[in-house]
C-alpha cells in the first residue's frame, strides 16, 4: 500500500514515471506488429513502403480503401475456407464439450470398477503431445472406411483424407478437457446428487439438471481453449488435406502468402484471419485470462 | 497436481440395495464415459501405438507393395554417427599438396566413403580441419542431426527469453497501477493471434531492407547496427524464430505467473518490509521463492512446447537456409508425410517422444532434488 508520506517523495513519482514508460514501450511492442497488420490491410502496395518509417505505418492515413479485401476474395477461395474453419472449430467445440464432460461426470460423480485405472491413463495420455502421433495418425486415418453421400445415394469410403470430418473427429475426446471437467466436477458437494438420487433421477438427469448448470466456469474455459486451439490449426489440416474444399483458414493463408507479393493482400487476409478471434476475445476478455491462467495453473 | 487429488472416497457399505445401485452406476458410467474414451483410444493410444510398430517397418502411405519388418534399421539410418580421420595429401616431396585456395588437399571425401564398405550410408554432417589433417563427422542422416540440434538450440535460446519477459510483464502488470487491464490485453494479444499470421507478419517486419525491425534497431543503435538478413542468413535465421516465438508466447506464461503472483500472501512482504527489506531482496526472497512451482510448470511447459517447433519455420524458411532452421519436427513432417516414408516418420516420432519424456522426467527430478 502507498501511504501518503510516500505520495510527494520526487523518487516515488519517478520511479512510477519509469514504470509507465516500461509498460507502454512493451504495449508497443506487443501491439505494434497487429496494428501495422491490420493498417496495411487497407492500403494499397506503394503506399505501404511509402508509411514504413513513420507513425504513419500505425494510422489510417492515405489512400484508404477496402480494395485488397475486394481482391483477396476474387483471388482465393476464402469463403470457403471461412466456412470450413467455422464448422470445423464450431464441430469441435460442441461435441468437445459434451462428450469430455460426460466422461468427466462418470470419473468423478460415478463408481464403477476400473475407474481409477481409467482416470489414471487418461492422466498418462496428456503427457503425449499431437506433434507425436501425428504420423502414425496420418496412416491411420488414410484407412479408415466413412459412410458418405454421393449424387443421392449411400457410398463406402476408404479414406478419411481430405474430409471435414478427419480434422473434427480425432480432436473432439481431449485427456486435458476431461482433466479440466473432472477437478471442476469433483469439487461440487455430493449432496446434489445424493438428494436428486433419492427423487429417482437417472445419472442422466443428474449430469444434465444438477451438474451441468452448476458448472458454467469450467464449460466456458474448455470451450475458449479449444476455439482458440481448433481456429489456429495448422499442422494437422496440412497433413490431411489437399484440395480446397475441406481446406481451413490456416493453411489457406499460407498458400495465399506463397502465391502472391501483393502486402496489402496478405495483410487483409490475415486481418479477416484473426478479426474474428480478436473480437471474440475483447468481448470475452475476463473469461478469457482468466480461462487460461487456470489451465495453466491446474496443468 | 498432487496425488491425493486422486484419492476416492471409501467403497460404500455393502447391501442388497447398493449392490443394485452400484450395478446401475457401472452401466451408467461406461455408457456416458465411452464416446471420450473410444475416442482417446482410437485417436491416441492406437496412434502411439502404431507410432512404436511401424518404426520397425517400412510401411509408405499408400504403395502396392507389402510392408516388411525391417528390424531396427529405422533406428540406424537415423541415428548412426561416426567419424573418420583423414591426412593431408602429400606428394613425392612429403610436401603438403595445396589446393586453389592455398588450404591442404584431401581425397574426396566422396571416394573415401565409397571405398570403404563401413562407411556405406554414411554423408557428411560436418568437418573440422587442423592444419594438416582433418576430422570429419558423418552420419547416415545428417539432416536429422542437424535438425535436432537445431532443435535444442531453439529450445535453449527460446526459454530463457520468453520465460524472463513473461515474469518481467507479470510484475509489471501486478503492480496494481491505473490502466493495468488494457497493458494486460495488449501483452496477451498475441496468443489469441495465429501463429500462421504472426509467422507471416513477422516476415515482412524481418525483411532486410524494409522490414521494420532492422529499421528499429538501426534508430535505437544510432545507425550502428547494420542490416542484417534475419531470415536470410544461416546464423540470424534461428534467433529470428526465437525472439517472435517468445514475442508470440510470453503474455499466455505472463497469465500463469500473475496467478502465481496473487498467490504469494501479502503478509510475507509486510515481513519482509518490517526487516527493512529493498524491493530487490523482496523480489529476491519472497516473490521468487513464491513462484517456484510456477516457474517449474512455465519452464517445462516452454520446453515440451519448444520441442514442437514446426508452424514457424514451415511458413518462414522451409528449414532453411542451409537446413539452419530444420528442426525434428519440421524433419518428421518432411519424411513422414511429404516422402510418405511412414515407417521413418513414425521412427522421428518415437524419439521426438522418448526425448520429451526424458526432459519432463528429467527437469522434474532436478526440481523436487533442489527442494530438499
Amino acid at each position: 500500500m502507498v501511504s501518503s508520506s510516500q505520495m510527494v517523495d520526487p523518487r516515488f513519482i519517478y520511479k512510477r514515471l519509469l514504470t509507465y514508460a516500461a509498460l507502454l514501450l512493451l504495449a508497443y511492442i506487443f501491439l505494434f506488429p497487429l496494428v501495422f497488420m491490420i493498417m496495411s490491410s487497407f492500403k494499397p502496395q506503394q503506399q505501404i513502403f511509402t508509411d514504413l518509417f513513420s507513425i504513419r505505418a500505425l494510422l489510417p492515413v492515405g489512400d484508404i480503401s477496402l480494395n485488397n479485401y475486394i481482391a483477396v476474395f476474387e483471388k482465393s477461395a476464402i469463403k470457403t475456407m471461412f466456412v470450413n474453419s467455422m464448422f470445423i472449430t464450431g464441430s469441435t467445440v460442441l461435441l468437445g464439450l459434451l462428450v469430455n464432460s460426460l466422461a468427466a461426470f462418470s470419473l468423478s460423480r460415478l463408481r464403477w470398477t476400473g475407474q481409477n485405472f481409467v482416470l489414471a491413463a487418461i492422466i498418462a495420455l496428456l503427457i503425449i503431445p499431437f506433434e507425436a502421433i501425428s504420423v502414425p495418425l496420418l496412416m491411420l486415418v488414410a484407412h479408415l472406411p466413412w459412410i458418405g453421400w454421393e449424387n443421392g445415394q449411400l457410398i463406402l469410403e476408404s479414406s478419411w483424407l481430405n474430409t471435414l470430418h478427419v480434422q473434427i473427429l480425432p480432436m473432439v475426446a481431449n485427456a486435458f478437457s476431461i482433466f479440466l471437467f473432472y477437478q471442476f466436477f469433483r469439487d461440487i458437494p455430493k449432496d446434489f446428487d445424493e438428494a436428486a438420487a433419492i427423487d429417482g433421477a437417472t445419472p442422466w438427469q443428474i449430469y444434465w439438471k444438477v451438474i451441468v448448470p452448476m458448472s458454467g466456469p469450467v464449460f466456458a474455459t474448455v470451450a475458449i481453449l479449444q476455439f482458440l486451439n481448433m481456429w489456429n490449426q495448422y499442422l494437422w489440416p496440412i497433413m490431411v488435406v489437399q484440395g480446397e474444399s475441406a481446406r481451413p483458414l490456416q493453411p489457406g493463408i499460407q498458400q495465399f502468402f506463397g502465391t502472391t507479393t501483393e502486402w496489402g493482400e496478405i495483410m487483409a487476409y490475415a486481418s479477416m484471419v484473426t478479426i474474428p478471434v480478436l473480437i471474440v476475445f475483447l468481448l470475452f476478455q475476463k473469461k478469457f485470462v482468466r480461462s487460461m491462467a487456470s489451465a495453466g495453473v491446474k496443468g | 497436481m498432487t496425488d491425493s487429488a486422486f484419492i476416492q472416497p471409501p467403497p460404500m457399505a455393502r447391501t442388497k440395495k447398493n449392490d443394485s445401485l452400484m450395478r446401475r452406476q457401472r452401466f451408467y458410467g461406461w455408457l456416458m464415459g465411452s464416446p471420450a474414451f473410444l475416442g482417446l483410444i482410437l485417436f491416441i493410444f492406437v496412434p502411439f501405438v502404431m507410432a512404436i510398430i511401424l518404426s520397425f517397418t517400412n510401411q509408405r502411405l499408400l504403395s502396392p507393395n507389402p510392408t516388411e519388418g525391417v528390424g531396427f534399421r529405422n533406428y540406424d539410418r537415423l541415428l548412426a554417427v561416426t567419424w573418420l580421420k583423414q591426412d593431408a595429401q602429400h606428394d613425392e616431396q612429403n610436401h603438403v599438396l595445396l589446393d586453389a585456395k592455398g588450404e591442404p588437399q584431401f581425397e574426396r571425401l566422396r571416394k573415401v566413403l565409397r571405398q570403404n564398405e563401413s562407411y556405406k550410408g554414411y554423408d557428411e554432417l560436418s568437418t573440422f580441419t587442423f592444419s594438416d589433417s582433418r576430422v570429419v563427422i558423418l552420419a547416415k542422416d545428417p539432416l536429422f542431426i542437424k535438425s535436432f540440434i537445431n532443435t535444442i538450440k531453439f529450445a535453449f535460446m527460446v526459454i530463457p527469453l520468453q520465460c524472463g519477459a513473461a515474469l518481467l510483464l507479470a510484475l509489471l502488470v501486478n503492480m496494481g497501477l491505473k490502466g493495468t487491464n488494457f497493458f494486460r490485453t495488449a501483452y496477451f494479444a498475441p496468443v489469441v493471434t495465429s501463429m500462421v499470421v504472426v509467422s507471416i507478419v513477422w516476415t515482412f517486419l524481418y525483411h532486410k531492407d524494409i522490414g521494420l525491425v532492422n529499421e528499429f534497431l538501426n534508430k535505437i543503435s544510432f545507425g550502428m547496427i547494420g542490416k542484417i538478413n534475419w531470415l536470410g542468413d544461416p546464423k540470424w535465421s534461428m534467433p529470428a524464430i526465437v525472439i517472435m516465438s517468445a514475442w508470440q508466447g510470453a503474455g499466455y506464461q505472463m497469465l500463469i505467473f500473475l496467478a502465481g503472483l496473487q498467490n504469494i500472501p501479502e503478509d510475507l512482504y509486510e515481513a519482509a518490509s518490517l526487516d527493512g527489506a529493498n524491493s530487490w531482496q523482496k523480489f529476491r526472497n519472497v516473490t521468487l521463492p513464491g513462484l517456484r512451482n510456477t516457474t517449474i510448470f512455465v519452464i517445462i511447459s516452454t520446453t515440451i512446447a519448444a520441442f514442437g517447433l514446426f508452424t514457424q519455420v514451415d511458413v518462414m524458411t522451409g528449414g532453411g537456409p542451409s537446413d539452419s532452421t530444420s528442426t525434428v519436427m519440421y524433419h518428421a513432417v518432411r519424411k513422414g508425410f511429404r516422402e510418405q516414408d511412414i515407417g521413418y516418420g513414425a521412427t522421428i516420432s518415437v524419439v521426438y517422444f522418448l526425448v520429451i519424456l526424458a526432459i519432463a522426467l528429467g527437469q522434474k527430478y532436478y526440481f523436487d532434488k533442489r527442494e530438499k
